[in-house]
């Protein structure tokens, strides 16, 4: 019993990192109906460049607030040099470009930092501590879980409850009736792509601790996990892919707890294909599909 | 007196063939005119590429004395142009109250809703509903209503009473001689319903094959039979 609630507890942390990267995926495929499935690779980016300033001043928090700035600027930056470009006349362009941009970013991280794995520090201790006589959560667990958090209730407070929020949602359902009344599309894009790579960056910065560390490549069964998240709560839904990342996290944990870890990529894809096939519109998605 | 839109030679469309040829019209401050034609005539190509959705190939497009060319859509609205498409455009995942919001929010200070929901009181029963759930009527309402915040100055409307019932129709159409007799709105209608467009506008155009074959006074237009027939065909 001692070790399911370990294995839940355990899941649900890494759970809510694939959350805040699946929700970044979902505000990016909302607005655009691309895939950016460079998102790995831009995370990545932008820790290194958070623990090169970590290192320099010796601040992780610094590190961390770079992280989320580089981020942000990243995606505005993609949007307004690359994918603003793409032709939407078939899906498969941005998906092509972004998978071209994964290529680009991971040979330029090689080349300024190496092939190898460098160490990527926590800023609270990964130790569990004991609730009950039975250790179940670290600090860095708790940061995970109130950092997350915080993404999902701003975010839901922007898009619900304020004019950015709105005209951001119509630039993305309708963006031509929007240009008409107004709503400067194009800016509405761009810093939705700047909020989504800074979302993705926060949760680099919080599972590259977790992993081996620093690597180009490091994001990428991540970015496999993370997507299946989004598949499972449905492209289209923030909330749904909260509860997919939710649900992949304790997959994978059980999975790994119980199976070892390495069934665990495998199982992932399992998840991913049997989604697919069955609901593809996820387990959350409303009744009716969009078409777009 | 100057016209408030003063269209000269405009060419347009989708492509290498132009669907509208050397276009010319002029509506006048609180003037409401009529665009009729057959389908595919250019009259939805006509309000897209007078609210810059499309590009104009040629021609010069002057609104208030002002030459539009070149102005991005999303400016339009602050020169007091509101264009309501064909299909009318409510987002449809978007309650009612938030598409009102949507008409409004490039004003500052942002303008008050509750004219328009004594405009039309039926949105404001039905202000939280999202955009899928309202009937065609309501959505019809939702999408001029939404126009009308930002209180214009030139009404584009497309097609209005497309798959309306004939009573909402003609409600709709007393409503829009009414705002135009109150605040001075202009309207330049698109409509393949001939009969209530003419029945409140003051100038009937007549487009064919992107071009523009007669202008008439609408009483004229449905008083001669001989135009009738020639133009309109009934």
């Amino acid at each position: 019993m001692d070790r399911f609630l370990f294995l839940t507890f355990d899941g649900l942390s890494r759970g809510a990192v694939y959350a805040a990267f699946a929700l970044a995926l979902v505000l990016i495929w909302r607005a655009t109906r691309i895939v950016n499935f460079a998102q790995g690779a831009m995370a990545v980016a932008t820790a290194y460049v958070a623990y090169s300033v970590a290192d320099a001043t010796g601040s992780y928090w610094l590190g961390f607030i770079v992280a989320l700035v580089a981020g942000l600027l990243l995606g505005a930056g993609v949007e307004r040099v690359v994918m603003r470009f793409v032709d939407h006349s078939s899906p498969l362009n941005g998906v092509v470009v972004a998978l071209g941009l994964v290529l680009i970013i991971q040979g330029v991280l090689g080349m300024i930092y190496g092939n190898e794995f460098r160490p990527a520090t926590a800023p609270f201790s990964r130790d569990a501590f004991d609730i009950g006589g039975v250790a179940l959560l670290s600090r860095y667990d708790l940061f995970v879980f109130a950092a997350v958090g915080a993404v999902v209730v701003l975010l839901t407070l922007l898009f619900t409850r304020t004019s950015t929020g709105l005209r951001m949602r119509a630039a993305a359902f309708a963006p031509d009736v929007s240009r008409l009344l107004g709503v400067p599309v194009g800016g509405m894009l761009t810093l939705g792509w700047a909020l989504a790579a800074a979302v993705g960056s926060l949760a680099g910065m919080l599972v590259l601790p977790t992993e081996l560390g620093l690597h180009p490549t490091a994001m990428d069964i991540v970015f496999i996990s993370a997507f299946t998240a989004a598949v499972v709560g449905g492209l289209d839904s923030p909330i749904g892919s909260v509860l997919g990342g939710l649900m992949v996290g304790l997959l994978l944990s059980y999975i790994s707890g119980y199976l070892g870890a390495t069934v665990a990529p495998m199982a992932v894809l399992a998840l991913l294909v049997v989604v697919l096939l069955s609901r593809p519109d996820g387990l959350f998605a409303r009744s009716k599909a969009r078409t777009a | 007196m100057t016209a408030l839109l003063d269209v000269e030679g405009l060419t347009a469309g989708y492509g290498a063939a132009p669907v509208l040829h050397e276009v010319s019209l002029t509506v006048q401050p609180g003037q409401i005119v009529a665009v009729l034609g057959a389908n595919g005539a250019g009259k939805s190509t006509l309000l897209r590429t007078l609210s810059g959705l499309l590009p104009a190939q040629q021609g010069r497009i002057l609104f208030d004395g002002k030459d539009l060319s070149g102005i991005k859509v999303e400016r339009m609205v602050h020169h007091g142009i509101a264009h309501v498409p064909e299909g009318r455009g409510v987002v449809t995942e978007l309650t009612v109250d938030e598409n009102l919001r949507l008409g409004g929010l490039w004003r500052k200070p942002q303008p008050p809703l509750e004219p328009i929901y004594e405009l039309f009181p039926r949105l404001a029963e039905r202000k939280s509903h999202l955009g899928h759930q309202l009937s065609g009527g309501e959505r019809q309402m939702l999408a001029l209503g939404r126009a009308l915040v930002a209180q214009p100055r030139l009404l584009l409307l497309d097609e209005p009473s497309l798959g309306l019932a004939p009573k909402i129709t003609a409600h709709i159409m007393a409503l829009l001689r009414d705002l135009r007799d109150r605040t001075g709105l202009a309207v330049l209608l698109v409509e393949q319903n001939v009969r209530s467009a003419l029945s409140i506008a003051d100038e009937g155009v007549v487009l064919s094959l992107g071009r523009i074959v007669t202008r008439h006074d609408a009483a004229t237009l449905v008083d001669d039979a001989d135009l009738r027939h020639a133009y309109l065909g009934f």
